[in-house]
């Protein structure tokens, strides 16, 4: 934005302001919160599992939490399993035991309550590597050698299901980098690092978010898992100035569809991965956490939103 | 209107074609991965390879419930599927624990919870490399038969006498309905390399064909019948030239 000339005016009438960082540390780590947040989760369940693997972590006599992301047990008790592997396996022709179908039905609920794609910004490990691909991009100004469609997920989904079925051997499971990641992560590194470094390039190098944007069949399977989610990022319409930071600093942009948010009062794709960058860098705080009852969506998007606390 | 249309079967044909080449590629790898199971001993319980291969979700959980770190994880790069469980018996073999720790652990079957005496697993059988088995040259070895869990079962010592002004032999010989493939066996061998070997049954195991009938070890008798609950077939008509040793006349 250049200095002359009348400040631009928002659709609420007042002027468009952009989002300034601020310069003490206080107000960076405020900014910052979330992505300090979901570290801490991400690196905090990794240490979970790696405690309890390998330094016999446990409460009670019971350990803490055994496995990985694929299947494991909270306790010895709670059974927890990757929903899409369990889909898949069963897609390849077997018949599981129950407590892993629990497993998957727990993590499922869960998911369906917090929403779907939670999993990609807070859990999945992968998550790291490609948001430290944008990061370098951004810092590096690369740009993109071609464009795809973000739909093109949902076509790896029904393609890795269908060879599943034909193979009868779980098709993304097998291949999937999270896997590979988490699993080497937990069990010493192998030649998993060769795909985890492809994904960081691919990042970088040729497609903007293109592993969890374009390609991910998994966060394909939670972006349907997350249209059901309670906890949402409601938009404040009024105090919207319409600048536009939120998109640009939002791994899934097309999910900021101003009109849509306006109408629903949040944003209400599966697709976002509520990883809360957008909350932060408003400069109008018109972007928050809600929970899905509590938003009440404005009639014609002019009312207040009324979020209880 | 045509020409969106043409551009509508266009594209539809380029989105064929791409999941078409995506999914041949995919397909391939996964075929690979799959195949390169042959070599790889499994823990107690495995499913035969294909179940396994299909229910497994590679969580680890049988690895970290393994008292003797006897599991492992394949890395991406192995020869072994990635992320399926494995050991190497020469490394650390199973020492076949009676409340089977690994397969409880499995949270998907694919261990099969099934197995209720760990004597009773098959991961591999042991096979005796001859010409390199101390046993087998005449010395007095047998350390394979002391250490097995299953002595005199799994592996007996048979008693060979030799010629004249050599000594007997006591050579170790490998029972297969017995055997779990632990390799505790070769873990033990004190050759350089193992002379005595857990592999997949299916690498080296032998049929002999059900046509043959040994006589010897059939206390009913020789019977002219391939299958002695079948209706008698009508005798064949005389049979002519050559082809009459092949017709059962003697």
């Amino acid at each position: 934005m250049t200095d002359t000339g009348p400040p631009r005016l928002g659709p609420n009438g007042r002027p468009v302001r952009h989002f300034v960082m601020p310069g003490s540390l206080g107000g960076r780590l405020r900014v910052w919160r979330f992505i300090i947040y979901r570290r801490l989760v991400q690196v905090g369940l990794l240490v979970l599992f790696f405690g309890t693997a390998h330094w016999g972590w446990n409460v009670f006599g019971r350990p803490l939490l055994q496995g990985n992301l694929s299947a494991s047990e909270v306790l010895g008790i709670i059974p927890m399993a990757d929903p899409f592997a369990v889909l898949q396996i069963t897609l390849g022709g077997v018949v599981l035991n129950p407590e892993v179908w629990l497993g998957a039905a727990i993590v499922l609920g869960a998911y369906g309550l917090i929403g779907g794609r939670t999993w990609c910004a807070w859990v999945c490990p992968i998550n790291m590597v490609t948001d430290g691909a944008a990061w370098l991009r951004r810092r590096l100004g690369v740009s993109d050698i071609f464009h795809v469609s973000r739909n093109l997920r949902y076509s790896v989904l029904v393609l890795s299901l269908v060879l599943s079925v034909l193979m009868g051997v779980a098709a993304f499971e097998w291949i999937s980098p999270i896997a590979i990641l988490h699993r080497e992560l937990l069990y010493g590194i192998g030649m998993g690092w060769v795909a985890v470094l492809g994904i960081l390039l691919f990042d970088l190098l040729v497609l903007r978010h293109g592993w969890c944007g374009h390609l991910c069949p998994l966060g394909a399977f939670y972006a349907l898992v997350g249209r059901v989610a309670l906890v949402r990022v409601a938009f404040d319409t009024p105090t919207c100035t319409h600048c536009g930071d939120c998109a640009r600093v939002c791994p899934e942009p097309q999910v900021l569809n101003l009109r849509q948010a306006s109408e629903a009062g949040m944003i209400a794709s599966g697709e976002c991965t509520n990883c809360g960058r957008c909350i932060t860098v408003c400069p109008e705080d018109t972007l928050a956490f809600a929970l899905r009852p509590r938003i009440d969506a404005p009639a014609g998007g002019t009312n207040h939103r009324q979020v209880h606390t | 209107m045509s020409s969106t249309r043409r551009e509508f079967l266009i594209k539809s044909a380029q989105g064929v074609a791409l999941a078409a080449t995506g999914g041949l590629v995919w397909a391939y790898l996964l075929k690979q991965q799959a195949n390169a199971a042959a070599f790889a001993i499994r823990p107690p319980g495995a499913r035969v390879a294909d179940d396994f291969n299909t229910k497994c979700i590679k969580c680890g959980q049988c690895v970290r419930a393994c008292p003797f770190d006897t599991l492992k994880l394949a890395h991406t790069g192995d020869a072994v599927p990635i992320g399926t469980p494995y050991f190497v018996p020469r490394d650390i073999p199973c020492y076949m624990c009676e409340d089977i720790p690994c397969m409880n652990a499995c949270p998907t079957g694919a261990l099969d919870p099934g197995l209720a005496d760990i004597a009773d697993a098959r991961m591999g059988q042991a096979v005796i490399d001859i010409e390199n088995c101390l046993s087998w040259q005449g010395l007095r070895c047998e350390i394979c038969h002391r250490e097995c869990p299953l002595t005199d079962k799994a592996i007996t010592v048979e008693h060979n006498p030799r010629r004249i002004s050599k000594h007997a032999m006591f050579v170790p010989l490998v029972h297969s309905d017995a055997c779990t493939g632990c390799g505790i066996c070769e873990k033990a061998c004190p050759t350089d390399e193992a002379a005595i070997r857990v592999v997949q049954p299916e690498l080296v195991r032998g049929r002999i064909g059900e046509h043959y009938r040994l006589g010897w070890k059939n206390d009913a008798g020789i019977t002219e019948d391939f299958d002695p609950g079948r209706p008698e077939a009508a005798p064949p008509a005389a049979p002519t030239g050559l082809d009459y040793l092949n017709e059962g006349g003697l």
